[in-house]
Formats: structure tokens, sequence, C-alpha cells
């Protein structure tokens, strides 16, 4: 933790790009304009001027809450969320003119539902960002969170499929018109509990083992807290027909465990479990079936998108998508005159593979860079940050939203079998991105405890009368008494 | 709408996005090097004089005097820096701590080290193990010579101008 109070905010810099990041998202609206109407009309700017009064509105509330906050967080963010209902918007245009009506308005369509969502997560954002001063605090109500997080894994589970089934993924709730999607929210309960756990047992962890063939194991009474939530969400998840959040799940869990105890052997552990599991799914989805038959579809859709039984059913989805990125090229057909709507689910899951059409490679590396660097944000605030519960929580923050677009991304393109995964801040989809704004309004809140220099802080009465020290939250310390 | 404006407004985009990625890591460089253009900023303690370092002159030249770092030396946290300010520093396991040490042998609330008329105090704060300074256990505000270690616990502690 080498803390180097740095003298600037970095609050202007943070100003700047994102007037850089609206206007490039006001351009990708014109462009888009441009090749499907062959005009570019005198409301394309609407979109991208009404998410920068939403942006500035969160850069205000974070000038004022957490004023040391990483400046790179919000507009490289702002930039794909704009991104975002700019290909959204593209859509909605498309389907207007294939059934010769007129062009959609700001608000409609799905364009226009993301644009509200975004207005909905900013809030929450900001609202997370004045309520919690302090990420310790959260500590506070870590069981609370770990009870939550279980609950909204189980609740689509137990509800009637008829409240919870969408696209044969038993992980909605429905209510009314309203769907929403817990499993997102309880990402963040979770990884909230799991690091204010391994904080309190780090040390336990990290000394009292076996050693088994050269690699420490811990007792099995400090790890079971933790065992049984992942077992119980990963159990629930099988159910609810999801890997790729049971993925996310263990992967978060596997290098929060890494992080806290700062010995490789645990990511060893990890892959192996991980693969020896998905090798045995694809065996008793072979044979047996049942719960695991999903997933041995996928597996061999994964192998041979192109095999004549799958390429015009189940294997259509990934055979467009590929074919949509081969046909981008390196340049890609440009915004708006690309064909993504051969893609089914080209708003959620296979965004990527639409606008990779349109932007090609060159375009596509780009937002991978961006995603990149917010990881790399939230990774840094985790290093710079001083105490273990921002450190784990910030690191696995970080670490799951760079995950979700591993896993996401790896399914498009064919480099791991496809899972159900929303494209964080991109994809259509108003759960998503709630989780995924109060995610990096965590991220902006430990940068802006990891950011702010010692001096100025109420450790600066030096000399003054000596003052009790603050009180911990809960015992986030354990003093071994020799 | 002519070709020729859409293929330039297609590559422009591209560029545009391309830029924007490469303002943001020259954003990122300048919030790395931070810390080392700060020097002349951040409030040195009292007494050495302006506080502010001539540009290209390293603090060297006020050889003896001022502490501007702390530097852990041994243990876990080797090779961690701290600017100094004027804002006294706690060290110890608690998370609230300036300096978080994770060593065994380290109480909640071990020691501080407090500025006064330039010169920095090492104070210890009833820890179970001690804090000793060189070789002498600490029991009341000592002073603190440059480069001499301040040891808690597996871990030692120098200042450096």
């Amino acid at each position: 933790m080498p803390r180097v109070p740095g003298t600037r905010t970095g609050r202007n810099a943070e100003l700047g790009l994102l007037a850089f990041a609206m206007i490039i998202v006001a351009l990708y609206g014109a462009i888009v304009e441009a090749n499907q109407l062959g005009k570019i009309t005198t409301t394309f700017w609407v979109p991208a001027a009404l998410l920068s009064i939403l942006f500035l509105g969160l850069h205000l509330v974070v000038r004022f809450t957490a004023a040391w906050a990483d400046p790179v967080l919000i507009p490289a963010v702002a930039l794909i969320n704009g991104l975002g209902v700019g290909f959204l918007r593209r859509l909605d245009i498309a389907r207007t003119i294939s059934k010769k009506l007129p062009e959609p308005g700001v608000f409609s369509g799905i364009g226009g539902r993301q644009l509200a969502w975004t207005l909905v997560a900013l809030i929450l954002a900001a609202v997370l960002l004045l309520i919690v001063r302090d990420h310790k605090a959260v500590s506070r109500y870590a069981y609370t969170l770990g009870l939550v997080g279980i609950v909204l894994v189980m609740i689509p589970a137990v509800l009637p499929a008829s409240m919870s089934e969408i696209n044969g993924a038993k992980l909605w709730i429905k209510i009314g018109g309203f769907s929403l999607q817990p499993g997102e929210f309880a990402k963040l309960a979770l990884v909230s509990f799991f690091a204010f756990y391994l904080v309190r047992k780090r040390e336990v962890l990290s000394l009292a083992s076996r050693r088994v063939l050269g690699i420490d194991f811990p007792r099995g009474r400090d790890l079971g807290p933790v065992i049984t939530v992942w077992l119980l969400s990963l159990l629930v998840l099988v159910f609810e027909k999801d890997l790729g959040t049971a993925l996310l799940y263990f992967g978060l869990f596997v290098v929060t465990l890494y992080v806290a105890t700062e010995r490789a052997s645990w990511l060893i552990i990890g892959l192996v479990m991980f693969f020896g599991g998905v090798y045995v799914a694809y065996l008793l989805g072979a044979s047996v079936g049942g719960p695991f038959a999903n997933f041995y579809d996928r597996a061999s859709i994964w192998l041979d998108p192109f095999a004549p039984q799958y390429v015009s059913n189940e294997g259509y989805q990934l055979v467009q998508s590929l074919l949509g990125l081969g046909t981008g090229g390196l340049f890609g057909t440009g915004p708006g005159a690309g064909s993504p709507g051969f893609v089914p689910e080209v708003q959620t899951d296979f965004i990527f593979a639409g606008m990779g059409e349109e932007i090609g490679l060159f375009g596509l590396s780009a937002l991978l860079v961006v995603y990149l660097l917010i990881v790399e944000r939230g990774l840094r605030a985790a290093i710079l940050v001083r105490d273990s519960f921002g450190k784990l929580v910030a690191g696995g923050m970080a670490f799951t939203l760079g995950l979700q677009v591993f896993v996401i991304l790896g399914g498009i393109t064919g480099l791991i079998p496809l899972t159900g995964q929303t494209t964080p801040f991109l994809s259509a989809g108003g759960s998503s991105l709630m989780a995924n704004w109060l995610l990096i309004a965590m991220l902006l809140r430990i940068s802006d405890a990891a950011r702010k220099p010692a001096t100025g802080g109420p450790a600066a009465q030096a000399g003054g009368p000596k003052q009790p020290p603050a009180q911990l939250h809960g015992a986030m310390t354990e003093v071994i008494k020799p | 709408m002519p070709e020729f404006v859409l293929t330039v407004a297609r590559f422009g985009f591209l560029i545009l996005l391309w830029i924007f990625v490469f303002t943001v890591v020259g954003v990122i460089r300048k919030d790395l090097f931070a810390g080392v253009r700060s020097k002349s900023i951040v409030a040195t303690p009292r007494g050495v004089g302006g506080g502010v370092v001539p540009q290209g002159r390293p603090a060297k030249a006020k050889r003896g005097k001022a502490a501007r770092q702390l530097v852990v030396t041994a243990g876990q946290l080797a090779g961690t820096r701290i600017t100094l300010g004027e804002a006294h520093i706690t060290i110890g396991r608690a998370e609230d701590s300036t300096l978080v040490i994770t060593d065994d042998f380290a109480s909640a609330r071990h020691a501080r080290l407090v500025p006064r008329d330039g010169q920095w105090f090492v104070e210890d704060l009833g820890s179970t193990n001690g804090t000793y300074l060189d070789r002498g256990k600490v029991s009341g505000p000592t002073p603190v010579p440059l480069g001499v270690p301040i040891r808690i616990g597996r871990t030692s502690l120098e200042l450096r101008p």
C-alpha cells in the first residue's frame, strides 16, 4: 500500500473526459441516423444531451461527497452506457424502417427504456454515495447482506415458472409488466459478505492450515460458512439453469479468497475444481441428462456450432454472431450500416456481436480496453485503500466486472461455451444496469478513501488533545496476544 | 448522404474511440506520477522553511533536517513509502491506522509518529510487544533521527529525507 497523496482530486479531468465521452456518443447517434435514414435528423443529439445531464448530475454528487474518487471510472462507464443506448436506439430505428413507421421518438422503444433505466441506475448510485459516506460502514451489515444475497438468488428458484422464467432461464421476478433479475444485486451483497468474513478469518485461514500434497488447506470449520453460501448459490443456480452466473459467483469466491490469504494455491484449487466440475457436468449431461442436459447442449454447440443438427436451431444464435463479427472484419461496416437484426437477442446477451459487426475489431477492442481500464481502476483502488475490507470489496467487485465481460465475450466469440450473461452497462436491461452502477458507486467510494491524502482528514489534529480511537465496526482486526 | 462523408464518419468514429482510450490512459498516467510531482506541494513539517523544493533540486540539499518520507525497510510491507505531511501517523493493525501493518506481533494501535517543530516523535500507544527505536524501548515520546530504524514486531521503519 504505497500511499501517495495526490494533490489533485481529478474532478476537472473527470468532467473533461465526460464531455469527450458524450461527444463520441452524440457522433455515434449521428452516424447511425446518416446510415439508417440517409439523413441526420435535427434531434440526433437529444439522447446524448439527456445522458450528459444525467452523468453531470452524478459528477456533481461525486464532487461533493467523494471528491477524491477516481476520475476515470465515471467517464469510461458513461461512454459504454451511452454507446449502449445509442446502439439500442439504432435497433429501434431499424425496426421502424422495416415496418415503415415514422422514426422512433427519443423515449420510445428499447433505446428509450434504456435511457430511463440509466436515470434510475444513476439515482441509485448517487443515493448510495450519499448514504454510504464510509465504505467500512457496510461491513456492519455484512451478515444481513449475506442473507439478502442468498434470498435474492433463491427467490426465482422458488417462484412458479410463470413468474420467474424468461427464455428457459428461471432467474427473474416478474410482477405485472415489470421484470427484475435479483441475481445481479445478489452479486453485490455476496461480495460484501465474503469480504467481511474473509477479513475476520484471514489470519486463521493463512496461519492455521493443514498441508496436503504441498498445498495448504484451511481447516474445514473456518471455511464452513463461506462454502455453505457458495454451494447454496451454486445449487440454486444449476436449478435456475444459469451457468454464467454460477461461474461468476464461483470465480468471485475463489478470487476473494486468494486476495485475502495471498495464497496462489487457492487459484489452483479453484481452477481444478471448476474444470473438473464442468467436465463432470458435461459427462453427466451426455449420459444422465436432467438438469445437466442444458449444459451438455451448450458445450456441444460450442464445439461445433456449424454442425448440421445445430446450425439452424440451437446454434443459430452463435453462428449468426460469428458471421456478424466476420462481416465486420477489421473496421466494421460503420455504425448503423450493419444488419444486427439477424442475431437473436442482439439487444441483451449478443450486443457485442451486433456492435462488433458495425465497429469492427478496431472499435470492439477500444471498447474492451475501456472495460479493462475500468477493472484496472477498481483493482488500483483495492491496492491503494488501507483497510482490508475495502481491499477485498474493491478487488472482488472489479474482478466480477472483468469476469462478466470475459464470460459473455468468450461466449459470443466461441472461445468458451455460451452462458447467458448481460454485458455490463451495454446490454438492455434495468437490473444489470442498476446493479453495475451501484458497483461503480461502491468503487468510487472506496477509491475516494484510497486517494484522499492523509492530511486534512480527522487525523490532521496532530498535537491536539488525545482522542479516544474511533470505534471499529465490529471486530475487524483480532489482536493476538502471545 | 454521400458515400465519402459516411466513410469519413465511420473511420473518424473509430479514431475518436481510440483517442478517448489514450486520453483516459493519459489521465491515469498523471495520477500515477501525482505523488512525485506533489512533493513540493504536500505540507512539510514546520521549521523547514517555505516547504517549497526548487524544481530539479532533490530534497537531499537540506541534509540532516527534514524528514519527508517514512519508509518501511523490513517486514511484510517492506518498500512502502508514506510522504510525511503535518498529520500524525498511526501505526498498527487497526483498519483506520495510517499505516496498517499485518504483523502478528503488532497491536491494533501500536505506535504513532507526531511532528513537532520539524522533528518527528515516536510514541508507543500501550502496545503488547513494545516499540523499539534502534535498540532502546520507547517509553514516552522520543525524537526520531533520520535513518534510525523504528521496530514494531517484524516490521522496521525509517524516516528518510
